[in-house]
């Protein structure tokens, strides 16, 4: 009966939004009486594994066949099934991502689960099940009831604070079938940044808008980012003009983050670039016209010219260390 | 038994599709007979691209503005659509312009799906404008991915389509999930969000984004794929397809009756914003204490 969540694993380690989806899983099987095994797939850090024990998961199922090592939708799906049967599990807990909710959504089919995404608070359990999940990209909320016997939850960074303490999880060896129907598709060219911060990992963002003026600019905007040790973004037409890569664009039609402080350097702040955002904890702006209506979502605003700003900002936390 | 006796009563009924949606609207219980045969005999779906031109599907959700403000009603459980612009959804578009392209390339048929109310009408003609043949509306008002998904599921199983595209998610309720769904259902691969997708005989090469980068598959057909910008570029109707879209066959189907998974039960706005606190250019150093010592994210 153990809630059961699925982790995402890059390159052996776990990814910080899974972390934050074993404590949320903990959470839930607390309030629901029971315990959280984790399912982690493809290659894993021994050390990894057992880490998970201190965000409050008793149990991690291991199926380290090499096949799902490269990331499949399809196969993750299926072992999933299999490990909810082997679990009787009747809640599920993903964190929120491409992979995650087409996991999510596969699992659902196949075990005829309710599926809510977007979860963003513990579920309120008292004769039903409710959970608040966000809607219209942020910019509200729903409380849903799922009714189905087993339930699928794709959780929101942020939608728990995860604090490592320290427990144990006995990591046990899971030999799930894996279909050949599965990994039929053959996987070409993979680019990847390997050395760069993911955005939906990264705790702190620094983003650029047009503001910035070109792409030989943005020199002052990666320095401030590396003091920080933050992910970099930018906006819908930063990355329309090719001054940024696609995969940096943050908005509605872009990446949705959720960060502790997000930074926006030159960016007015249109709607739909506020809808990507608006899931962050702090928003600082940094826009040289005091009527971008960026600074109305904003924490904390800095009227002036960003070339001049960012590096003393650049200084400043350099100095802090 | 009983089970395979009723696939077998299925199979045979399907290619008469009078008694099929008779059957399936009017009894309980052998629509839940149906959805057991859902999930097992939906796995033979199969396109045949070989001796056919390619069938395109386009799922489009019908969905406010991204610049809509949004506010409830009736007690906060239906969203205030007074003053509401109502469009394609943005993925949706990209997935339908692809389409299109692909129907000039290589011949063939698109056909677009709205599973909704006769509200989204005009702008399902407006797909037709854009260079779609025909249209279905599931006429309905779903209640979560999965309702809509057995409805896609069904519609594609009833027509045979090699594609099956939509949007990476809807703009509404953002969850990202019913063409993973869908393509479970139908037992066939789906992907998502896919930037880039071309065609050739049976096989399609797809780029889609992973976290951080993006990856290059090739799959053969069908697939279910969940499409993103920059797969292709917006389409505007031009006057001849807005004047062809007018006759163009929209039909509206019922839909099938699916066991209640989610529902809704109140919405409600973020807390306001409090008020932005600033600080002089001259002093921008201040910044980074105030986010060590007051916000505490440094």
């Amino acid at each position: 009966m153990s809630v059961l969540i699925f982790i995402e694993l890059d390159n052996g380690s776990v990814k910080k939004t899974s972390l934050e989806a074993v404590a949320y899983g903990a959470e839930v099987a607390r309030l629901t009486g029971t315990t959280a095994t984790v399912l982690a797939l493809g290659k894993a850090d021994a050390a990894e594994l057992e880490r998970i024990g201190n965000f409050g998961a008793t149990k991690v199922l291991h199926a380290a066949d090499e096949k799902l090592s490269h990331e499949n939708s399809l196969a993750y799906a299926d072992v999933l099934a299999q490990a909810v049967e082997k679990e009787n599990s009747k809640i599920i807990i993903i964190s929120k991502s491409g992979l995650g909710d087409a996991v999510a959504a596969r699992a659902s089919a196949k075990l005829k689960a309710g599926i809510v995404s977007g979860v963003t608070d513990l579920p309120v359990i008292n004769g039903g099940f409710s959970v608040k999940r966000s809607i219209y990209t942020g910019k509200a909320f729903s409380v849903v009831e799922i009714k189905s016997d087993i339930k699928i939850l794709v959780v929101k960074k942020n939608a728990i604070e995860a604090t490592e303490g320290s427990g144990t999880a006995t990591v046990e060896t899971f030999t799930p079938v894996l279909r050949d129907s599965d990994f039929l598709a053959s996987v070409g060219q993979i680019e990847k940044a390997s050395s760069e911060l993911s955005l939906t990992e990264a705790d702190i963002i620094v983003s650029g808008g047009r503001g910035m003026k070109g792409p030989e600019n943005w020199q002052p905007l990666l320095d401030f980012a590396k003091s920080l040790g933050a992910a970099t973004g930018c906006s819908k037409p930063v990355s329309d003009l090719d001054w940024r890569p696609h995969h940096e664009h943050i908005g509605q039609t872009g990446i949705k983050v959720a960060p502790n402080l997000y930074i926006a350097c030159g960016i007015s702040g249109a709607i739909q670039h506020l809808a990507g955002v608006n899931g962050s904890k702090y928003i600082v702006v940094i826009n040289k016209d005091p009527e971008a209506p960026f600074f109305k979502a904003a924490d904390y605003g800095i009227v002036g010219d960003i070339f001049e700003v960012l590096p003393k900002l650049t200084k400043a936390v350099q100095d802090l260390k | 038994m009983l089970c395979l006796h009723t696939i077998y009563v299925f199979l045979y009924i399907r290619h008469n599709k009078f008694i099929l949606k008779k059957i399936i609207t009017n009894d309980w219980c052998i629509t839940f007979k149906f959805e057991i045969i859902l999930l097992t005999e939906f796995k033979g779906y199969t396109s045949a691209t070989s001796c056919h031109t390619m069938k395109i599907l386009v799922c489009i959700t019908n969905v406010p503005d991204t610049t809509a403000k949004i506010t409830f009603t009736d007690n906060d459980t239906k969203l205030n659509k007074a003053g509401v612009q109502y469009i394609i959804g943005p993925y949706d578009d990209y997935a339908l312009a692809r389409a299109v392209e692909l129907k000039e390339q290589l011949g063939g048929s698109v056909t677009v799906l709205h599973v909704g109310e006769a509200d989204a009408d005009p702008q399902i003609r407006k797909a037709l404008a854009i260079g779609a043949d025909d249209a279905i509306r599931v006429n309905t008002d779903p209640v979560d991915s999965y309702y809509t998904a057995v409805q896609i599921a069904h519609i594609a199983s009833e027509n045979k389509y090699d594609l099956i595209l939509m949007g990476r998610e809807s703009i509404d309720f953002n969850s990202g999930v019913v063409h993973g769904l869908v393509g479970e259902m139908l037992g066939i691969p789906s992907y998502s969000p896919v930037m880039k997708l071309e065609i050739n005989g049976t096989t399609a090469t797809i780029a889609r984004e992973i976290d951080g980068g993006k990856e290059t598959l090739t799959a053969s057909l069908p697939l279910v794929l969940g499409c993103q910008e920059p797969i292709s570029e917006w389409k505007i109707p031009n006057m001849r397809g807005i004047m062809t879209a007018r006759t163009k066959p929209l039909v509206v189907a019922e839909p099938v009756s699916v066991e209640e998974m989610t529902t809704p039960e109140k919405f409600s706005l973020p807390a306001p914003k409090g008020a932005c606190k600033m600080i002089p250019a001259s002093e921008a150093e201040t910044l980074i204490k105030l986010l060590r010592t007051e916000a505490k994210v440094l």
